[in-house]
């Protein structure tokens, strides 16, 4: 019995959800008496997979393949799924965990649930609680294969780094012919992206027009988060679509989101209610997103975010 | 060209989530349904094909015959054809299954599907049929032009974008950016009354076993009153940020 963690990569290294996959791995393989198997992509450092709980690491080498590609990735996992008799596999939420998930359960024969917040329920059969309905709801599901593959929603879990084996071995890159060829990958610079942040400060139509988003930049780069922004903001043009968050854009489980100038519709409130903590900047008491937030101030952003910026960068330098 | 454009009915982005008594079902009553956003994006993508190209355009759903009247709604967009097939959406895979059979039956140069569906959020639908077909696919498609027999795409990724290329037919999962919410086609009389005569045929389903259910639903707990600060005591809003909450 095996469970089989795909560990996604930034620049060669294991991202922080793969660290994150790994802890929550690692208590399922405590409860069912299974070995935890980490297959990473990279020929990086595997000490830091061991630290947090691998058994057995699998490095496959993808040589000249610099991108992700959901062919020859699925088809090297599900050898060695096979190889390691897997009955549970974990991906991420991510874009690339969520692309990867349901190609490989079709490929193994597994069940597919996507958006686990919690540890199974029950092991024979796999019950699983996952958010639905864009975090307005949780199903509580059984898969009925031998085999299930689970995408984690991050920052469900946390990461509780605990020791495995550790016993490093390398796996051949499927040579399966892609059919998809990447031409051309266009990195934003520099930024941090809304899947990775801990952070995430997002502006909606309050803050009047794109001439005042330095605000919301230079508030992000102070606390090292993510920019994100509504809807009508990013329809307005004064944002890029990749920075749009809520029910029809990106998701948000960062650990605090913080609003300013947002109203707090219910479609924006769907995709980041899974963040753990909210806070709100708006001139209007009456506005929704006060009874979803944690903490707000009633205020004028264009008052309250240069203050709150001041304050911050004398904290970081004391 | 024929595109199949892979349809799911959810309810409106507005809808309170309610579950039954027992919580074993999701509780319809009053629910209003659409178009799932992802799946309108493909859909005006679509038709905007088959303004340029002249493709032809088939919308699909899985689903119970209350689900025809967003049929008709993506024939008065401009769809030509759609088709229903007739069962209970069990699960992703159930409907993958389903969406291959009629994809086996009748082929298609290009299959689009949402990137995820607004209700059960799976995301699955369009890789699962994409691989079950050994077809090449891009999620989070935000770019689609054909090229002769080749299709180029952008795939949004964390923090960037992603172009390739592949030989039709593929499958995309479609979502915003695809085409702009300005472009999404709101339908007219005219449109209405076409979609009358056109096609809609309703299918029966392939028996297969779903792979897995929902055995029931809880909702979210309900949260703690906001904690607010003066707009002049930044000061006490760092503080519990920092000494509270710890997440600072
Ligand atoms: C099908 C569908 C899907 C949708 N999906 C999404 C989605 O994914 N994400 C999303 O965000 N929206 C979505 N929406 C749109 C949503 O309904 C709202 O229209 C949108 O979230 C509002 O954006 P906003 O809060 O920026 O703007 P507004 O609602 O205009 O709110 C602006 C807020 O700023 C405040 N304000 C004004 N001036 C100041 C100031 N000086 N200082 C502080 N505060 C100020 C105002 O009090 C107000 O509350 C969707 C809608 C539909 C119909």
């Amino acid at each position: 019995m095996a469970v089989v963690i795909f560990i996604e990569t930034q620049n060669g290294k294991a991202s922080k959800t793969g660290l994150e996959l790994l802890s929550y791995g690692r208590s399922i393989a405590e409860a069912t008496s299974a070995s935890l198997i980490a297959v990473i992509f990279s020929d990086s450092d595997t000490q830091e997979l061991t630290d947090h709980g691998a058994d057995v690491i699998y490095t496959v080498d993808t040589a000249t393949d610099s991108n992700f590609n959901l062919e020859r990735y699925s088809a090297t996992l599900s050898e060695i799924c096979a190889l390691e008799k897997a009955t549970i596999v974990v991906v991420s939420s991510s874009s690339e965990g969520r692309y990867l998930g349901p190609s490989l359960a079709v490929k193994t024969g597994a069940t597919y649930l996507s958006n686990a917040v919690a540890l199974p329920t029950t092991y024979n059969p796999l019950t699983v609680k996952q958010s639905c309905f864009t975090n307005k709801g949780f199903a509580i599901s059984e898969s009925m294969s031998s085999c299930t593959v689970l995408s984690l929603s991050s920052n469900a879990f946390g990461i509780h780094p605990q020791p495995g084996r550790g016993e490093v071995k390398t796996y051949p890159y499927a040579s399966t012919k892609s059919k998809l060829e990447v031409t051309k990958v266009e990195h934003a610079q520099e930024s941090i992206s809304i899947a990775d942040a801990d952070i995430v400060v997002s502006g909606g139509r309050g803050l009047k027009g794109p001439e005042h988003w330095h605000l919301i930049e230079d508030l992000a780069s102070t606390l090292g988060a993510a920019t994100a922004c509504s809807k009508p903001v990013s329809d307005l043009g004064w944002r890029p679509h990749s920075e749009h968050v809520g029910q029809t854009g990106k998701p948000v489980a960062s650990n605090l989101y913080i609003a300013i100038g947002i109203s707090g519709a219910i479609q924006h409130l769907a995709g980041i209610n899974a963040s753990k903590v909210k806070v709100v900047i708006n001139n209007d008491p009456e506005a929704p997103f006060f009874k979803a937030a944690d903490y707000g101030i009633v205020g004028d952003a264009f008052e309250v975010v240069p203050r709150l910026i001041e304050k911050l960068k004398a904290l970081k330098k004391a | 060209m024929k595109i199949l454009v892979c349809i799911s009915c959810v309810p409106d982005t507005t809808t309170k989530i309610n579950f039954t008594a027992d919580q074993k079902e999701f509780d319809t009553q009053g629910v209003q349904y659409i178009i799932n956003p992802n799946d309108e994006f493909g859909l005006t993508r679509a038709i905007r094909l088959q303004q340029s190209h002249g493709a032809h355009v088939t919308v699909v759903t899985v689903g119970e015959v209350s689900c025809e009247q967003i049929l008709r709604k993506c024939l008065a967009i401009g769809a030509d054809a759609a088709v229903r097939i007739d069962a209970h959406p069990n699960d992703g895979y159930f409907v993958a299954k389903q969406l291959e059979a009629i994809c086996i039956k009748q082929p298609f140069d290009l299959i689009i599907t949402g990137r995820e569906s607004i209700d059960y959020n799976g995301g699955m639908v369009g890789g699962m049929l994409a691989t079950l077909m050994q077809l090449p696919y891009v999620t989070q498609c935000v770019g689609l032009e054909i090229n002769g027999d080749q299709a180029l795409m952008q795939r949004e990724i964390d923090g960037g974008n992603e172009h390739s290329k592949a030989n039709l037919p593929v499958v995309i999962g479609a979502q915003k950016g695809l085409v702009e919410e300005k472009d999404l086609i709101i339908p007219n009389m005219r449109g209405i009354m076409q979609a009358r005569q056109k096609p809609l045929l309703v299918e029966a389903p392939l028996t297969i076993e779903a792979k897995s259910q929902i055995e029931f639903y809880e909702k979210p707990k309900p949260r703690g009153p906001v904690t607010l600060f003066d707009p002049s005591d930044v000061d006490g809003l760092l503080n519990a940020l920092q000494n509270q909450a710890k997440v600072l």
